[in-house]
């Protein structure tokens, strides 16, 4: 079926963007609608509110719930397609930023969506709670309404509009004022049964068993959504995906639910397909963290042998079987703004990494042994762990004994994030289409201990912390992109940690799903166009 | 009757005492593990400084152990479990919610393998050293021999996937509006395959014990003697050589119990079956400490409650246990 996908992607470019977002149902209505969705799901997140909690786990069910002000999308301008706002535009002093919000839109509760909920959202929500938006909205101030229709968002400080824009998928779910604006935000039913805007309504959540939506009668998307219910099991064990979509249990398994190792089997199960598209705005980077307090890691050159060290690409081929690309810098390949290629690489070379590591001055021991790091892979994906095996034994071929520090996730995030008893860590930040989201605090200085997926290495660059500062103000967005380019290049040249390969999602699906894979964060978006063929 | 509440009264006292040990142990030793519930939440979900502070204090994680301990079992006190961060529900609706699956599933497979283990422990004793015997005793070290999530695996491939007898996950249909008798048999097909992984582990250990009770009580002189007086041999068999080695097998019946808990962790993750076992191990997981507490503590009661009831059983079984009791 993949063929499907591609000839609609294909007509999809060659139209334009208006097109293609009219022409989307049409082709969508030919094909049976209704009917329901069951997909696996692996976890049952404790706060469900996307505004607060902006997080895959938390998106793969509420976004279809509560809806962004935009969605990213393949083609559209920007690379986003509207959804609660029409447009979006950037005053020049970086000082506000209008949005123009869709008329008739309603909560699933009946009342209308206007721009309050938006100001609410923006201000009493993204700003003070969530995990990302604390960052992103730490400079606005106030959100002015001057009509029903649009919501002006005031900054204190000049905020370059390209980060906002490039933020608005992941952090701009809207909630309705009207339930949120008694009693603490946090404690409100509505963050475990959420109410929205989306094309399908919270129905229930059987913990331990299953989530359900049911199709919302009064969506503005015309002729959507196409399915009537989308049923979320719970299927905890890795396995589990895998048998049941084979005994037609269940429709789909997203998010990589399907281990790796079972893909090549699960491919040619009839009925079913493998798709590796539909994440390209979620994508993860395998990196080794690394602890400049350790005196021998200070040194640029043991970090340069590290890097040599590492078969990239074997890494690419064994660990994630080939769903995965070998990484230049702290950008990934696939991010169509920012990335450039025209770094400092580190090819495989064992007999360079052992001279530099002769040069720096840690000549091999009797036992061949240079010295000894602590290494702490993170527990959160098969892969790193696989990884750190891996780089244990890369790391003894150059003399460096690693021993291997398992921990599971709590006791991980408190080790290296908080307590820093590491040497090196195996970490999967994620990179969220823009660097200043998640992926500058990686190497920039000064953050306080306990921030997850941050430097917590005690590296210390000037230049690059002078260029992290400059890119948060400068307002035009190729200036902020050079910025960017030039923050990969120091970041490749002074390895604070080392980029070894990006990988997203995997999704198995039954031949009868249809529009899968269609916008780049395709399972955490909002599945108005998703059908099911009977 | 008498004897037997007196029985139950010194075993009440006993385990309120067993019950503060293992609560208060349990407490401290997931203190001892590194990270809390924030350090599990926020590596799911990233965050600045500051979101952990504001989690912390929400969650009331910034207070001492001490205060926390204390805290705990004053809300105890007052049977309130406390609430769970993990869920962002009351501790007491989520044991009540998984506590009837967990009992279904374990009370299930102990009677399967109980009853299945010990009927073909007497076909096997009933002539030590016959073909029967043999083939029962090696095979039933082969299956104890199997790990249980092998054998839960192995069992899902085969009847779930390619013979799709039965369903692969869950304990109900999903959403599918049943009532009365047919969501009876709903859940009844959705355990067969978990109650028999589970159950199959444990079936040996029973076989074993019968057959090797049996054995030995076959060598005893009053068998002889009723063999002489030419009672029918199906009646020796069943009347007197198995219920003598039946003793033992029900005090394995009580220790049994408190490890197909555990048991039940595995299989329960496997079958998506939403229990004790698999929020047990979600609870640790997620450092949530009064949940996990929640279910020691549930779980501990019911370890208790039964081994009253083997106790009351065994004083039914065999008269000198009673006997001894009612003197001290």
């Amino acid at each position: 079926m993949p063929q499907f996908i591609l000839s609609r992607r294909t007509l999809m470019t060659a139209s334009a963007a208006l097109l293609a977002s009219t022409a989307l149902p049409s082709i969508a209505r030919a094909q049976a609608s209704g009917g329901r969705l069951v997909v696996a799901a692996d976890s049952e997140p404790p706060n469900l509110n996307p505004a607060i909690v902006a997080s895959n786990g938390v998106f793969f069910v509420a976004s279809k719930v509560v809806e962004p002000l935009a969605e990213a999308a393949y083609d559209g301008k920007d690379g986003l397609a509207p959804r609660l706002a029409v447009s979006w535009e950037g005053a020049a002093d970086g000082l506000s930023a209008t949005f123009k919000l869709r008329e008739g839109v309603k909560w699933h509760d009946g009342k209308p969506f206007t721009s309050a909920d938006v100001a609410f959202s923006a201000l009493q929500v993204w700003k003070p709670l969530q995990n990302l938006g604390r960052t992103i909205f730490k400079d606005l101030v106030a959100v002015d309404t001057p009509d029903e229709l649009t919501a002006v968002f005031k900054f204190g400080k000049p905020t370059p509009f390209q980060l906002i824009r490039n933020a608005l998928p992941v952090v701009t779910s809207v909630v309705p004022k009207h339930i949120y604006e008694t009693g603490k935000i946090e404690d409100n039913p509505a963050n475990i049964a959420p109410i929205g805007t989306g094309p399908f309504k919270f129905a229930e959540h059987k913990a331990g068993q299953y989530y359900r939506l049911t199709k919302n009668e009064d969506y503005w998307g015309e002729n959507q959504p196409l399915l009537d219910e989308i049923i979320y099991q719970v299927l905890p064990d890795r396995a589990a995906a895998a048998s049941a979509l084979e005994a037609e249990e269940i429709h789909l398994a997203a998010f990589s639910a399907v281990p790796l190792a079972d893909l090549d089997r699960i491919s040619k199960v009839p009925g079913l397909q493998v798709v590796t598209k539909g994440y390209e705005g979620l994508t993860y980077q395998l990196v080794v963290e690394i602890n400049h307090r350790r005196k021998e890691l200070a040194d640029l050159k043991v970090r340069q042998a590290i890097a040599h060290a590492i078969d990239k690409d074997f890494v690419v081929k064994t660990v994630f079987l080939g769903y995965a690309a070998a990484a230049t810098g702290p950008v990934p390949k696939n991010d169509p703004q920012f990335y450039t290629p025209d770094v400092e690489t580190y090819p495989f070379d064992v007999a360079k990494a052992n001279a530099l590591l002769d040069e720096a001055g840690y000549a091999k021991g009797a036992d061949g042994k240079r010295f000894t790091l602590k290494l702490l892979p993170a527990p959160y994906f098969n892969e790193t762990k696989q990884f750190g095996d891996y780089l244990r034994q890369a790391l003894a071929a150059i003399g460096i004994d690693a021993q291997l520090v398992n921990n599971d996730s709590a006791a991980h995030q408190k080790a290296v994030y908080t307590e820093h008893a590491f040497d090196l860590a195996v970490g999967p930040p994620v990179f969220r289409g823009d660097p200043a989201i998640s992926t500058t605090i990686l190497v920039q200085s000064g953050i306080p201990d306990g921030v997850p997926f941050s430097n917590q290495g005690g590296y210390k660059n000037e230049e690059l912390d002078a260029i992290i500062e400059k890119a948060s103000e400068t307002l035009d967005a190729s200036a902020r992109t050079e910025l960017y380019k030039e923050f990969q290049k120091k970041v490749a040249a002074d390895l604070p940690l080392i980029n070894v390969a990006e990988w997203s999602f995997i999704s198995v699906a039954r031949d009868s799903v249809k529009n899968i894979a269609n916008n780049p964060r395709w399972a955490v978006s909002n599945w108005a166009d998703t059908a099911v063929e009977v | 009757m008498n004897r037997a509440l007196r029985l139950l009264r010194r075993r009440l006292v006993g385990s309120v005492f067993v019950l503060l040990i293992v609560v208060v142990g349990t407490f401290f030793l997931l203190e001892a593990a590194p990270g809390d519930a924030v350090d599990a939440y926020i590596g799911s979900i990233g965050g600045d400084a500051g979101l952990a502070e504001l989690l912390r204090q929400r969650w009331g994680l910034d207070q001492s152990t001490g205060t926390r301990l204390a805290a705990y079992l004053w809300a105890l006190l007052h049977l309130d479990l406390g609430h769970s961060v993990a869920f962002s529900r009351p501790i007491r609706d989520i044991l009540l919610e998984r506590l009837p699956n967990t009992l279904l599933l374990m009370g299930s497979a102990t009677a399967l393998s109980f009853f299945l283990g010990s009927a073909l422990g007497i076909v096997a004793g009933a002539r030590p050293g016959s073909f029967r015997d043999r083939f029962l005793s090696i095979g039933s070290l082969a299956l104890y021999a199997v790990p249980g999530f092998w054998l839960a695996l192995v069992l899902v491939i085969v009847f779930a996937v390619d013979l799709r007898w039965f369903p692969i996950a869950g304990i109900e249909t999903i959403a599918s509006g049943k009532t009365g008798l047919a969501r009876a048999a709903d859940i009844i097909h959705h355990l067969v395959l978990p109650v028999t992984a589970l159950g199959f582990i444990y079936l040996a250990l029973y076989l074993r014990m019968m057959r090797a009770g049996m054995a030995e009580v076959w060598r005893q002189d009053f068998v002889l003697a009723l063999r002489a007086r030419g009672i029918p041999r199906r009646r020796i068999v069943l009347a007197h050589v198995a219920r003598n080695a039946l003793l033992p097998l029900v005090t394995m019946l009580g220790l049994q119990s408190a490890q197909m808990l555990g048991g039940s962790v595995v299989i329960e993750s496997v079958f998506s079956v939403p229990g004790l076992g698999r929020l047990a191990q979600e609870a640790v997981t997620a450092r949530d400490t009064p949940l996990l507490l929640g279910i020691i503590l549930i779980s501990a009661v019911l370890v208790v409650v039964i081994n009253l009831l083997v106790d009351l059983a065994y004083a039914f079984l065999d008269p000198r246990v009673g006997a001894s009791e009612a003197g001290a």
